[in-house]
């Protein structure tokens, strides 16, 4: 069972539309999930992606639209009838039952007898490491066993489709870096249609095959998670996605401008009227002699470096009183070589990495 | 070594101040309980011992054992005490879900009606059922026009009355505290339990009532154990007919001025309902329970 990568399904999202009051909670969103897929909704607190997601386990119901999962028509599904597994953000694990009572929870509700009920209740503790912890009470677990145990109960009823909101929230960085790959890994073994919820740009990028960017009850951009970081579709997506600084430019017929430097470009140009310049810190160097010929350089003045232990980071401002950050590696453990405040010098952005983005959010 | 030293006695003496200043501000309390609590229930000991002749004697207790009307009201007490505690369950039990899945402020509105009869006087809240259930009463009077009866039906002075009149004093007692058991159960539960597949009858039935009894448990013990000790409503409602410990306690002093008898009935009720207490604590976590079964 619980190692087959067959029966996922995939889900079909057709504008779904939601409103409390005014306010646009989703807004005619559309979506297509494919069969096995792990898709993240990122987005800020008040996005829409929990209540997407909602509408998805059928607890929250929308104002019109189509959900189906495969090719059943799901959108006035019950939710105990839609079969989806889920991950509650606070886990949601019965206090009044032991771990095995809560996991074993969705096959007493299917009438499955007691032998085989226990042999996969175990099968399913093994699969999320928490082999002979079925007596354990709920109070006596750490939240990342919690955490263990909820995904164990979601996925022993073999559901074709798992939800999760932000399922790891709750647990302190190194455990939540180390149940990412976990999931991550959990995922490529089961294989079912996942979608997951959260906050967290590093956990949206570590995890997903593809990241749709909520904002204001739209998506954003729906892309890997390279485009997503490489190529954003917009403001919005490059400042929640990673740090990044713009620069405002202009459109000087084919090409672009800052104030009066063109640009060397490779990538695209958003047809939309304002445009910016997308400045990664990790991206933008010092030129140097090894700097290639073609690439973009801005002439800046250092107003602050900052050690970080891994790297340092660097703010320079442009004539035009932009600010630049720039983040490199700390060679010989200390920042004393770098240029100091006050002193001039020159940032250089290679072709590749010299990204035009539309400076609205539609 | 000397400035450490020094320092663990002062900070000795400090810890001593600061038990001793604690102890002083508890004193008034402690003095209050001692007086209007341990004193006379030392004191009704004391006299359940002293026989007629003003001599120590057991003759109080050995009549409760010998005469049979003690031993039945003994068991009317108990008996009417369970049967209001299971109606107060099945009428409150529905009452405090309901409430729980309303919103906050309505639900808040509907708690003050459920404690609106406090702010009447029991007295008052008695006289007015007898009056409603009385032969000649509101109740018989509409049901024989509506033709639901055709006799005057007897549903005061006898046990109906007294249940009656019990119940409906006793239910705010019981919705309480499943009210706030209730209102303390995540609603994400229930999702889950949805998602995992129960319908919304399973889901009750496994998730949401399992969690609502330590409410339950609470609010019956408490019915309970104020049944037992109950006075007026049963005084007045029952007529007479239905005689529980606390009434005989009353004629005791009040028609045969025996304060040795009623002292030791007052003893042995005090006694079984310790007992009561202690049973149900072994099996539930009352402090747990009077926290709102969280």
């Amino acid at each position: 069972m619980i190692d087959s990568k067959q029966g996922a399904l995939p889900i079909a999202v057709r504008n779904v539309t939601k409103t409390y009051g005014r306010v646009h909670a989703l807004d005619d969103v559309s979506l297509d999930v494919k069969s096995g897929e792990f898709l993240t909704l990122l987005g800020p607190s008040g996005s829409g992606k929990t209540t997407l997601l909602m509408v998805l386990a059928g607890f929250t119901r929308p104002d019109c639209g189509s959900l189906k999962f495969g090719d059943t028509e799901m959108i006035r599904t019950a939710p105990h009838l839609r079969d989806v597994g889920m991950v509650f953000q606070n886990y949601a694990l019965f206090p009044h039952m032991t771990v095995a009572g809560n996991v074993g929870y969705p096959l007493r509700l299917r009438k499955v007898g007691k032998h085989e009920a226990d042999k996969r209740i175990e099968r399913a503790l093994d699969t999320v490491q928490l082999g002979g912890f079925g007596d354990r009470r709920i109070d006596q677990l750490s939240g990342g066993q919690k955490q263990r145990v909820a995904l164990a109960r979601s996925i022993i009823f073999e559901p074709r489709i798992l939800l999760m909101d932000e399922p790891l929230s709750a647990l302190d960085k190194k455990l939540r870096d180390r149940m990412q790959i976990e999931l991550r890994h959990l995922h490529e073994k089961l294989g079912m249609t996942t979608v997951y919820v959260t906050h967290d740009q590093r956990e949206a990028l570590t995890m997903s095959d593809r990241i749709a960017v909520v904002n204001h009850g739209r998506i954003m951009q729906l892309a890997t998670p390279q485009n997503l970081y490489n190529q954003p579709a917009n403001r919005f997506v490059a400042d929640f996605i990673g740090d990044s600084t713009f620069l405002p430019v202009t459109r000087r017929g084919d090409a672009v401008a800052h104030g009066e430097t063109r640009l060397n470009l490779c990538g695209p140009v958003p047809e939309t009227a304002g445009l910016l310049l997308m400045m990664r810190p990790e991206r933008v160097r010092l030129a140097n002699e090894t700097t290639a010929p073609d690439a973009n350089r801005f002439d800046a003045r250092v107003s602050e470096v900052v050690y970080q232990g891994d790297s340092y980071l660097m703010y320079a401002h442009l004539a035009g009183g932009a600010e630049i950050a720039l983040r490199g590696a700390i060679r010989k453990g200390t920042v004393d070589g770098l240029p100091g405040v006050g002193e001039p010098v020159v940032l250089a952005l290679d072709v590749a990495d010299t990204v035009i983005i539309a400076d609205e959010d539609a | 070594m000397s400035d450490m030293s020094i320092n663990a006695s002062g900070l000795r003496r400090d810890e001593t101040m600061e038990r001793m200043r604690l102890l002083g501000l508890s004193s008034p309390a402690l003095i209050l309980v001692l007086v209007i609590m341990v004193i006379p229930v030392g004191w009704l000991f004391y006299v359940s011992f002293i026989g007629a002749d003003g001599q120590f004697s057991l003759e109080n207790y050995e009549r409760m054992i010998k005469r049979k009307s003690y031993m039945r009201i003994f068991y009317t007490t108990f008996q009417i005490s369970l049967l209001t505690t299971g109606l107060c369950i099945l009428i409150g039990y529905p009452l405090a879900y309901f409430m729980s899945q309303l919103p906050q402020r309505i639900a808040n509105l509907c708690l003050i009606t459920v404690l609106l009869p406090f702010w009447t006087s029991l007295l008052v809240r008695t006289y007015a059922w007898l009056v409603l259930l009385q032969k000649r009463g509101l109740v018989n009077d509409w049901a024989m026009s509506l033709g639901l009866w055709d006799e005057p039906i007897k549903m005061v002075h006898n046990m109906t009355g007294t249940l009656i009149g019990m119940v409906h004093i006793m239910l705010p007692f019981l919705i309480l505290p499943v009210y706030g058991a209730m209102r303390a159960i995540d609603r994400d539960y229930l999702k889950a339990a949805a998602n995992l597949g129960a319908s919304p009858r399973r889901a009750f039935w496994t998730v949401f009532f399992p969690l609502s009894t330590p409410g339950v448990f609470a609010g019956a013990l408490m019915v309970f154990v104020l049944c037992l000790g109950f006075f007026v409503t049963p005084a007045v409602l029952g007529g007479g007919k239905v005689i529980m410990v606390s009434m005989k306690i009353v004629s005791n002093i009040e028609l045969f001025v025996n304060w040795g008898a009623a002292s030791a009935l007052g003893v042995v009720l005090m006694l079984l309902t310790v007992a009561v207490l202690w049973i149900a604590s072994r099996f539930l976590n009352l402090e747990k329970m009077a926290g709102g079964g969280h």
